[in-house]
């Protein structure tokens, strides 16, 4: 299946944007991802080995984090992983009286 | 150096009057080169922060995913991201600090003071790891004229 790669993390897949890796589940085609390119590991996982809490990852328009599956939903190679972190702030000031 | 055309300099900071007292946000789209990010179109993006607008910005994931489609249906990348400051600098806060995660991409804020954008600034993310980021100053060279290549362009 095809895994969508933000921005940031091109650096890590040699630029590349799109990348194509087998597996029949998430968790698979994650372990497969890393396998194919390390480094991105500790950018997208905890030591512990969990997800980055400001790591999202859709599988086609589904959040993740919402499938009832989780990671260990399956896939099949027409469907398409896109990682994007989130992106929050704000002045954080002055709050409203 | 952030290179961005003026209209749409100009459309990030009407974005910020128009939504004021409330923040408001969008995406960046464009090329990364050696001389930096360079804009080729201005997304905007809903603030989902609606229990704190006037001072937190928030883009949801599912709009990003669909901006990030949207990029490359147009053979861009998404550069950059832009938010406003109601009644405040046009620098990052902590809370700007923590919440990003976009390496290499341009945070451009906008001071919008009394409902009118007052000054507009770029930061750019850099480092290694989440560890490691920071935000450094970052030049904007703003296009005064696209379709007329001859002419100066102006810097911010």
């Amino acid at each position: 299946m095809n895994i969508h790669i933000p921005t940031p993390l091109r650096t890590y897949t040699g630029g590349a944007e799109t990348v194509a890796v087998p597996g029949t589940t998430v968790a698979e085609v994650f372990t497969e991802l890393t396998s194919q390119f390390p480094e991105l590991k500790q950018q997208l996982f905890t030591s512990e080995g969990k997800l980055r809490s400001f790591v999202n990852v859709y599988l086609n328009d589904e959040d993740l984090r919402y499938l009832p599956s989780k990671d260990a939903t399956q896939v099949a190679s027409t469907d398409e992983l896109t990682i994007i972190p989130s992106i929050a702030g704000g002045s954080a000031c002055c709050p409203l009286l | 150096m952030l290179h961005i055309q003026y209209t749409d300099y100009e459309a990030i900071r009407t974005h910020g009057e128009e939504t004021y007292p409330h923040e408001c946000c969008g995406v960046l789209l464009g090329k990364s080169e050696d001389d930096g990010n360079h804009v080729a179109q201005i997304v905007r993006a809903g603030n989902t922060r609606t229990d704190s607008a006037h001072n937190r910005y928030n883009i949801a994931p599912q709009e990003l995913v669909k901006i990030q489609r949207q990029a490359r249906g147009l053979g861009l990348d998404i550069v950059g991201f832009y938010h406003s400051h109601p009644d405040h600098p046009a620098q990052w806060s902590p809370t700007d600090f923590a919440e990003a995660h976009w390496i290499g991409c341009s945070y451009v804020i906008t001071a919008v003071d009394n409902g009118k954008a007052a000054t507009t600034n770029s930061f750019l993310l850099t480092g290694t790891s989440e560890e490691e980021k920071k935000f450094v100053d970052q030049p904007v060279e703003i296009d005064v004229a696209l379709s007329h290549s001859n002419q100066p362009k102006g810097q911010a």
